[in-house]
């Protein structure tokens, strides 16, 4: 791989810079347009049944009255579709994997409360509710193993007949002789940890528009998805349509954080009813719908032994993973992406030889789990970064020194991990160092020892990681899945009037890409930011793209903007040059106006277009090229992203909440397009990495019920739980990629589970409270303070 | 089969006459009615704050008012704050301090902000927050929010 060009890339002018984004003023004034927005002529409305059984055989189906409703226009189960499409299959590569087909609405049986079972068509919401409530479902209960413990058992009821077990997923991660590591260390620290179940919970609740083109015969789906380039090759082979005619435009997104990164049931239900019924069709979820049916998180528990020698320094993991994926591997992921990543990414930042994760991933009845920001990673994290602070505590020293001693260091990149992963050029020693220095570490730890001489429960935590963003071809974004998530292509072309119109594969869903795709664009093209349209999520702009998630956006479509950008400008400057009668290398662009440096004579870039496609004859034709391009770009390895959290925290002694007193981060995010868009992101990952220590879990009971369907149940962080958090770039070496970006849009929710554990059980470390299950809450803290009271009592 | 009343309000000034189903919800009411679809709709059980709206000078929460609950209400919207050519103060402090990212529960924070600078003394940021911890926001982490609603509240000064 060669460096890139950095005579060229040393002199931005936007990139760097807290540019205000593009995308505000519509958002702000109401005027932009998210796909419950759209209301086509002649649009029918669907409400969904769901099933209120967590594993039953459906035996018959009474529609009662409910067409009597007025305005109820169809009744639909699955055998009135089965001849519409074909499922979704989740495939993979992976041995012993069975990739469970993906519907619609549910066919013979049921495998979670909340899963579609019947839907009604009818022309306003209110009506296809009003019919839902008459129609019922005669379902005979089947055995179930709700919990991920007992589905992995050999005589466990099965969820998938066909699959002959609920264990479809099965992998180890080995290197050198982790056993005999542990067998001969100083000190050995383990823990049974467990990451609860979380949803993504975006703002706006998933939301799918299909119509039917009779004139065409082709579909478009508005979809609040962030893989539109995904859905439709999808849709396409599942609906048996030519891509040239399936269309899936993802409009204003109301945020995903990979809730909106999979196909779900009702996306493929609306397409298959547009077409039948040849009308508009929407479908919306209610907050409850999403809360209990969109593609839930995390949820593993992992058994880990961590092998020290005398000196803190780490010689061996020993990991065994069971993740909870739900009753169905999840399109296109599958249901390896989360527990998978567990035991890849378990051995952390940090230098180690020996090293055995195994991991399961179980059926279970309960929605699929998918991508949610952070994927594997919080999990992973949480447990390695408790092992290194139990170690700590075992060897008495401090948890900085600890990772000090760990942590790669730059001269040792590349570095490649036990489970395989490489690290490379990262500033993994210089954010903790960073943090450290934020926070004034020795005071910070001089405060909480006052507080606590007061008998007060303050405690300071520590998190160190590393992930992989932006990766390109070599890795897979999800194990073995057939999936090209590797290269991204940008379109760029200047029209007569010399506007710049910009179309990317990725899709923006909160993360500014407009603003920062822009300011890429104009810095290698030498136009002016306010001529360019970023146009992205719409599967028709692009031949290939996927979308945006895995922190993959700036490094993929930062790296194809600045290759076209390139492309362009050399034809835009090779016509000037003929028009202006100058040599090429004469010419530099540089905010919409090219110069000839020898003359300082100007064109501007409207006047080289307009001269190019409307003055005829003005450049003869074996000379005048169109002033469009389109490359492709693929960062091969990806880049590493590091970072340290630091919180503070305290426990109130009689309710049990904890308050984060301080939280501060320093992050390696490469060059960065524009600060105010990355400290955004930062603060809303922060925000969900505190929600998932704290506050957010769903609980499904032994009989596989849903018991937090609202709001009220699931709690998410609020303004007022929310602490300031203090943010510290630290500049490494610029990864080996075009425009040194790296992604960085999901670690937030990486380390600050891990952080915050660490600090609620440094806070308890006079009682010995190991904190090993998130959330934290009150009555998890309670039971833990109880059981250490009651011990030393004894 | 529904009972349908006819109720008259005005929304950012302009006056509407309509029939409607007694059941219809204020906030369907102004999206799919009226096709005000700046003000959303985030949980319609009354947590998230999406859907606020001003009624009557003071926020409300559309989604838990019927539409003919506003039957003679004064009713302001995000479409009444400003133009995307002229954003009003609290949306340009907003844009100025990045308080938005999917945009999705902005309508609704800029709704609350708005009647809470008209009432409230907002001195500290805990003040802030408090007055924030109706409205959900899954992007932000809430601190660019309150940086804006800091710098607002310091430039209207103390309440009279
Ligand atoms: S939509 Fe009204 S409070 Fe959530
Ligand atoms: S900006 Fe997305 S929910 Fe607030």
């Amino acid at each position: 791989m060669t460096a890139f060009d950095a005579s060229v890339e040393m002199r931005p002018r936007l990139v760097g810079q807290r540019i205000k984004r593009t995308e505000d003023p519509r958002l702000l004034t109401g005027s932009g347009r998210y796909v419950d927005d759209m209301a086509p002529q002649g649009l029918l409305h669907v409400a969904v049944l769901r099933s209120d059984q967590p594993h039953a055989r459906i035996r018959s189906i009474d529609v009662g009255e409910a067409f009597a409703v007025p305005g109820v226009v169809a009744i639909f189960d699955a055998g009135d579709i089965a001849g519409d499409f074909k499922p979704a299959i989740p495939t993979s590569r992976m041995k012993g994997y069975y990739a469970t087909p993906f519907r619609p609405l549910a066919e013979g049986k049921v495998r979670y409360v909340g899963e579609p079972v019947v839907a009604v068509v009818a022309e306003s919401r209110y009506a296809a509710e009003d019919a839902l409530e008459l129609i019922s479902i005669d379902y005979e209960p089947l055995p179930v193993a709700v919990s991920k413990d007992d589905a992995a058992m050999d005589d466990a009821p099965l969820l998938h007949d066909e699959a002959g077990t609920n264990v479809i997923i099965s992998r180890t991660f080995a290197r050198g002789d982790v056993d005999a590591a542990i067998a001969a260390a100083a000190v050995v620290v383990k823990g049974r940890f467990r990451m609860t179940r979380k949803t993504p919970m975006p703002m706006e609740t998933r939301s799918y528009l299909a119509e039917w083109d009779r004139r065409r015969q082709a579909l478009t789906l508005h979809s609040s998805t962030n893989i539109p380039g995904i859905i439709c090759d999808v849709l396409g082979s599942c609906l048996d349509l030519p891509g040239n005619r399936v269309r899936v435009v993802a409009p204003d997104v109301g945020g995903s954080f990979g809730g909106k990164g999979s196909l779900n049931h009702e996306e493929m239900l609306v397409c298959v009813l547009a077409r039948k019924l040849e009308r508009p069709v929407k479908f919306v979820a209610d907050r409850m719908e999403d809360l209990t049916a969109m593609s839930q998180a995390f949820d593993e528990t992992i058994e880990a032994e961590l092998a020290v020698d005398a000196d803190g320094r780490l010689l061996g993991l020993r990991a065994d993973v069971i993740g909870d994926i739900g009753a169905y591997s999840i399109y296109p992921w599958t249901g390896a992406l989360e527990p998978v990543q567990v035991v890849s990414f378990l051995p952390g930042p940090y230098r180690m030889e020996h090293y055995r994760g195994r991991v399961r991933g179980v059926l279970t009845p309960k929605p699929p789990t998918g991508p949610y920001r952070g994927v594997g990673r919080p999990s992973s994290t949480f447990a390695m970064e408790r092992l290194m602070d139990m170690a700590a505590r075992k060897l008495g020293m401090d948890p900085s020194e600890i990772r000090r001693r760990n942590l790669v260091t730059a001269e040792e990149f590349p570095y490649r991990t036990g489970s395989g992963i490489i690290w490379d050029r990262s500033a993994f020693q210089e954010c903790l160092q960073g943090v450290c220095e934020l926070v004034d570490y020795p005071a910070l730890l001089r405060q909480r020892d006052a507080a606590r001489a007061e008998g007060r429960w303050v405690g300071i935590g520590l998190a160190s990681y590393a992930e992989l963003t932006g990766i390109g071809s070599r890795i897979a974004v999800a194990p073995g899945m057939p999936i090209n998530t590797g290269t991204e292509t940008a379109s760029i072309r200047i029209d007569a009037t010399g506007a710049v119109t910009a179309a990317f594969g990725i899709s923006s869903h909160g993360q500014g890409l407009e603003t920062t795709l822009a300011q890429v664009v104009a810095d290698e093209l030498g136009c002016r930011m306010e001529d360019i349209e970023i146009q992205h999520g719409d599967s028709a702009l692009v031949p290939m793209g996927t979308g945006t998630y895995a922190s993959r956006s700036a490094v993929l479509g930062g790296g194809a903007a600045t290759k076209t950008a390139r492309v362009v400008k050399a034809k835009v400057l090779k016509a000037a040059a003929f028009l202006m009668d100058v040599p090429v290398d004469d010419l530099e662009a540089e905010g919409g106006i090219i110069r000839a440096r020898s003359s300082n004579a100007t064109m501007t870039f409207r006047e080289v277009a307009h001269a190019v496609y409307a003055q005829m004859g003005r450049i003869p034709h074996e000379q005048r090229e169109d002033l469009v391009g389109s490359e492709s770009y693929d960062p091969y390895l990806g880049t590493a992203c590091a970072s340290t959290h630091l919180a503070m925290v305290e426990v109130d002694p009689a309710t049990f909440a904890v308050t984060v007193k301080r939280f501060a981060v320093a992050e390696d995010c490469g060059r960065i397009i524009n600060p105010l868009i990355v400290d955004g992101q930062v603060h809303g990952a922060v925000a969900q990495g505190i929600g998932a220590a704290l506050l957010e879990e769903v609980v499904h009971d032994e009989g596989g019920q849903l018991l937090t369907a609202s709001l009220a149940d699931y709690l998410v962080p609020i303004a007022s739980t929310m602490p300031e958090i203090e943010i510290l770039h630290v500049e490494a070496d610029l990864p080996n990629n075009i425009g040194g970006f790296r992604g960085m849009g999901e670690g937030g929710t990486i380390g600050a589970p891990a952080a915050i554990a660490n600090a609620v059980s440094d806070a308890l470390a006079p009682l010995g409270i190991e904190v090993d299950t998130l959330p934290v809450t009150p009555d998890r803290l309670f039971r833990l303070v109880q059981a250490a009271r009651g011990s030393a009592r004894l | 089969m529904q009972d349908q009343a006819t109720i008259t309000l005005t929304i950012n000034g302009l006056t509407y006459t309509r029939a409607v189903d007694a059941r219809l919800l204020l906030s369907d009411f102004l999206r799919h009615e009226l096709g005000l679809t700046g003000t959303h709709v985030g949980c319609e059980h009354g947590v998230c704050g999406a859907c606020t709206i001003l009624m009557d000078g003071r926020s409300a929460r559309s989604c838990l008012t019927l539409a003919i609950q506003a039957d003679g209400a004064t009713i302001e919207t995000v479409e009444g704050l400003g133009r995307m050519s002229d954003l009003g103060r609290v949306q340009q402090a907003f844009r100025e301090h990045h308080g938005l990212q999917c945009g999705f529960c902005t309508p609704g924070f800029l709704m609350t902000i708005t009647d809470m600078l008209r009432h409230h003394p907002l001195e500290t940021d805990d003040a802030i927050r408090e007055a924030l911890s109706g409205n959900i926001c899954r992007c932000t982490g809430y601190q660019h929010i309150v940086d804006a609603v800091r710098e607002l509240a310091r430039e209207r000064g103390p309440l009279t």
